[in-house]
């Protein structure tokens, strides 16, 4: 199975790299350092959001609310930083938010037992509601003058290369040392590939669920600074796109299996270098939005079969209902 | 004081019906019942919030909406009782509202083509979700929502180019008319379509094959495949249902608003999802009805137009709809997890009882209680050959018969009991036994009923129900603890159910409620008719009849206490209690050869024992608090036999006091000078030689009972 995972990630790669290749000969705008750089800072974001949903998919999960807590912490900060507060409590606010967020999504999924498709869709849509109804009045929150200290997360360069990228580094590097060097990590693994052992086993199943998804919250919330600090406001309906589309596409056609309990950083690299370049390529060629949708929905599809194949769901440890 | 209060608790029991309350409970339509107040509080709520909200012409508006939604409601049903979910609804639903739209009024077709084509466009759609999920077994979830996307994708394609040209025409079609505004006594058209379908579906599922196969599939697709279901699909053919279901709600919504707006069918399948949930149709499939998909979808329209007429936004709307839903989705799933435990802490639902303090059993000249050990040293046969003998009784030939355990009757053979063989296997624990006329064994069986086995061995069933009493919330027909039996001169079987309220393995549990939940019944082979003769028994059990041909003796186990009912003569309908305040607990009865009557003692009552009968509350508290292994139970560590005679005289007793040898004796048949004794748990048959005296060396039970040569 190991050999089988390693051939996968080389299929994706030879894949990106003639798709690279490809893309760099046909399209004239594709390959100069303008177009690289802001393909980078785009693929910077969704690659942060990758490495959250990556954790929370190896303990046998999913997080579909990911863009609501990208979203609504950040707007808020934005928003109490704006109104004159203080802007340690403002961040703490966007903060609190969100792991409060996460920690209900773990809840309901670890306690009160229901299926983590289920919670998440309907925990995000709750959040997005709460910040268009009663938080905030318009489309987009800008980015406030008291906050300009931070905004060089999301802007400005370091060594020549955006900070973003930095940021997104940083992240895998943090992810890559909690799935590797801790005893959580190996506890998330574990839990994906069988919960039922690993509860018998005596790990703390229930709270490693609540710790993953308090760090997919957070993760979030963090790719959302860095959104905004780079384009400069928070978009309050930016949960109505199909985005959470693109994340779960880098996990998945990075190798990451759904069933859980197998992959690593190194896949969702791959498949964030995959996305972007597609999405790059796609916008650059100005194919409509519908279409891309539309490619983006077949490729997806492709990837959930190939996964089904590659990674068939065990019989014994899937659990009624496991929809 | 004190007694004054026992007074109020014995009223109180005696008025008061706890065990309704757990019976109410374990009755499937709760689950339904749950739903249905949550829409009359709501109903009540927003009509109290909202005042004027609910007239009749926004009810209509209300039905006609409700009449699309659910459609879809009704589709996404089927798909989660057959244990997947479809996202795609939404988007279906923009598709198809799209086609038809195209169809009418760019390419003017007339109503009914187009109709048809769009439904089976939605049931196209539909099989791409099947193929999918159903034939390539993708997960239902991230499948469905990548069609999701797909649909949409195409539909926004498609408006692009044709939004102007529908637009700008209108078809001209009186059907078409009608079926966007149609009233049908009042009643919106598409409601009436509605119902029909609703009703359809509904005995599809309860009525028809494939509705069982699907919620077969629902409650275990491993266990439905390994029955040779279809699982594939029948899976698949839930999403094309569901296709088909909402191109339908698609038609009327067009024919209504004519519209290709961006927003179509956004959001719809977290609406339908919602009410599905909220209706009480488990996640994970197997669970569900119409009825609840119904429920939960005025639910969610009462909510959503109520929140509107309330001016709330669409984010607030959104966000009350997804809390609901989590907060459904949660209910559910620990209703589920836990309630058979609920249901188990307020089904034990324990009875008061006196009994006076028992007679002395001390070791005193003349005592007919005193205590002895005389079968202490009995022989011994089949020793850990034969499980759970409750009944024995001998042949012609002298061979013995007992049930066992194992739900075989299994016979030793005369003289000497050393060789058994299992002469005939019925399925459950076989209990009381009795030969009639023509040497067939009859048996009670325990949650089986009344069963008969020829001298071949061949089982049949006599019975396995009998009228359904009026007053109780169970449907207490079924037989579910059939005891003992024994036969009237004309053929007439009358036999003891010792409880309608539990199974065979939880007798205890009654004996711990001494609540007058058995009763004794009588099957007539001649017209093969079963009827309850009496009622309300304190678990009935030995039944054996009287010389005079007219009465029987029986006894109840909790009550402590021997009686005789008459089924005919002058007395015809009477019961006398023969004896009652026993020291221990009455189980089977049978003829003794000098025309007395042997009684088997269970087990022995105790003071703390008769002092918790009186104290229903502390019983009740016991079992919600200790485990079953902790709980008061009668001492079974004790074997007694004893004769009675007609007058209710006890003439003497035989016993095991420490039951070395034989502890809870449950029966005792004479044969030719020796009394043979079973126990319900005992892995073995005692036999004693009664004194000479006292018994008649040539007596066979039934050979005598029906004037039969031996």
């Amino acid at each position: 199975m190991h050999r089988f995972q390693l051939s996968q990630q080389m299929i994706v790669s030879v894949i990106f790299v003639l798709l690279f290749a490809g893309l760099s000969l046909l399209l004239p705008g594709f390959a100069n350092t303008e177009n690289l750089l802001t393909l980078l800072q785009n693929v910077a974001i969704l690659g942060i959001l990758g490495l959250g949903m990556a954790v929370i998919v190896i303990g046998r999960g999913v997080d579909l609310s990911m863009i609501a807590s990208l979203a609504i912490p950040v707007a808020l900060t934005l928003q109490l930083a704006d109104a004159g507060h203080s802007t340690a409590l403002a961040i703490i606010a966007g903060l609190a938010l969100s792991a409060l967020f996460g920690a209900a999504n773990g809840w309901l999924i670890a306690y009160a037992e229901v299926p983590p498709l289920f919670v998440t869709l309907a925990s995000g849509l709750f959040l997005a509601g709460l910040g268009q109804a009663f938080l905030f009045s318009t489309e987009a929150v800008v980015w406030p003058e008291p906050l300009q200290f931070l905004s060089a997360i999301g802007r400005g360069r370091l060594a020549g290369i955006p900070n973003s990228i930095w940021i997104f580094a940083l992240v895998a590097v943090a992810v890559h040392a909690f799935l590797s060097r801790l005893t959580a990590g190996v506890f998330t693994y574990s839990m994906g590939d069988n919960p039922m052992a690993a509860r018998l086993a005596g790990i703390p199943v229930r709270i490693m669920v609540i710790v993953q998804y308090v760090s997919s919250a957070l993760i979030a919330t963090l790719a959302g600074f860095v959104m905004a600090a780079s384009v400069g406001s928070m978009s309050t309906r930016i949960y109505n796109s199909t985005w959470i589309y693109d994340v779960i596409l880098v996990v998945v056609l990075g190798g990451i299996g759904l069933s859980g309990g197998r992959g690593s950083v190194t896949n969702v690299l791959i498949g964030t270098l995959l996305i972007g370049t597609l999405l790059n390529g796609l916008t650059i060629l100005d194919v409509s939005f519908p279409v891309q949708n539309l490619i983006k929905g077949f490729v997806l599809l492709a990837a959930i079969m190939a996964d089904t194949v590659l990674n068939p769901r065990n019989e014994e440890t899937a659990q009624q209902g496991d929809i | 004081m004190a007694h004054l209060n026992e007074t109020l608790t014995r009223i109180r029991y005696r008025i008061w019906p706890d065990h309704v309350v757990g019976e109410i409970l374990s009755k499937p339509w709760m689950e339904t019942a749950i739903p249905v107040l949550v829409l009359v509080a709501t109903f009540a709520i927003l009509s109290w919030l909202v005042p004027g909200f609910f007239t009749f012409a926004q009810l209509s508006i209300i039905a006609r909406e409700g009449g699309e939604l659910g459609f879809i409601v009704l589709g996404l049903s089927i798909v989660i009782m057959a244990g997947g979910v479809d996202l795609s609804v939404g988007s279906i639903f923009a598709v198809t509202n799209f086609i038809v739209l195209l169809l009418m009024h760019e390419y003017e077709w007339s109503a009914a083509p187009a109709v048809a084509v769009t439904i089976l466009a939605g049931m196209a759609l539909g099989a791409v979700n099947g193929i999918l999920i159903g034939y390539l077994r993708l997960r239902a979830f991230l499948t469905t929502l990548i069609t999701l996307i797909i649909f949409r994708a195409v539909y926004e394609i498609w408006t692009a180019d044709h939004a102007t040209a529908i637009a700008m025409s209108l078809p001209d079609s009186a059907t078409w008319d009608f079926l966007g505004i149609g009233l049908i006594r009042g009643i919106p058209v598409n409601v009436w379509l509605f119902a029909a379908v609703a009703l359809a579906c509904h005995v599809l599922l309860t009525r028809l094959r494939p509705g069982w196969h699907l919620m077969a599939i629902g409650g275990s697709r491993r266990a439905a495949y390994n029955a040779g279901i279809a699982v594939r699909r029948t899976i698949a053919l839930t999403y094309v249902a569901s296709g088909g279901l909402t191109a339908i709600a698609a038609i009327f919504f067009g024919a209504r608003l004519a519209s290709v707006g961006g927003n179509i069918g956004v959001g719809m399948e977290v609406t339908a999802l919602t009410a599905a949930v909220l209706g009480g149709i488990t996640l994970g499939g197997g669970r569900g009805s119409v009825t609840k998909a119904i429920v939960g979808l005025a639910i969610v329209l009462i909510i959503t137009n109520g929140m509107t007429a309330y001016s709330a936004s669409g984010g607030a709307i959104r966000m009350t709809l997804a809390a609901i839903l989590v907060a459904a989705a949660v209910i559910d799933i620990r209703w589920i997890k836990n309630r058979h435990r609920i249901i188990s802490s307020v089904y034990v639902s324990p009875d008061y009882l006196y009994l006076p303090p028992p007679p002395s059993c001390e070791a005193k000249p003349g005592n007919a209680w005193a205590v002895n050990d005389t079968l202490r040293g009995v022989d011994v046969i089949g020793l850990g050959e034969v499980e759970g003998p409750e009944d024995v009784i001998l042949d012609r030939n002298d061979n013995l018969y007992s049930g066992s355990r194992h739900g075989d009757i299994v016979r030793f053979l005369a003289p000497d009991y050393k060789r058994m063989e299992i002469f005939a296997h019925i399925g459950g624990q076989p209990l009381g036994l009795a030969f009639d006329r023509e040497d067939n064994l009859n048996v009670c069986v325990g949650g089986m009923g009344l069963y008969q086995v020829s001298p071949a061995g061949e089982v049949r069933k006599l019975t396995d129900e009998t009228n359904r009493s009026w007053t109780s919330v169970n449907d207490d027909s079924r037989l579910r603890l059939a005891d003992d039996l024994d036969i009237a001169d004309d053929g007439r079987i009358f036999f003891s159910e010792a409880t309608r309220r539990y199974e065979m393995s939880e007798y205890a549990v009654d004996a711990l409620e001494s609540r007058p939940a058995g009763r004794i019944i009588c099957h007539d082979p001649r017209t093969g008719s079963t009827r309850t003769v009496i009622d309300r028994l304190r678990f009935p059990n030995g039944i054996s009849m009287c010389d005079d041909g007219q009465s029987f003796l029986f006894a109840q186990t909790s009550a402590a206490s021997v009686s005789r009912y008459w089924f005919d003569g002058p007395k015809k309908g009477r019961i006398e209690v023969l004896i009652d305040n026993l020291p221990g607990y009455p189980d089977n009865i049978n003829k003794a050869s000098d025309g007395n009557y042997w009684v088997a003692l269970v087990g022995m009552r105790g003071p703390a024992l008769d002092l918790a009968m009186r104290m229903p509350g502390f019983r009740k508290r016991m079992t919600q608090r200790l485990p079953f292994d902790e709980w008061m139970f009668p001492n079974i560590n004790n074997g007694c036999v004893f004769k009675i005679n007609l007058e209710g005289k006890v003439l003497y007793s035989l016993w095991d006091p420490q039951g070395i040898n034989h502890p809870m004796i449950t029966s005792m048949r004479e044969h030719k000078g020796w009394l043979y004794l079973g126990g319900l748990s005992n892995n073995r048959i005692g036999r004693y030689k009664l004194p000479e005296s006292e018994a008649d060396p040539a007596y066979v039970q039934y050979a005598r009972r029906w004037g039969l040569p031996t």
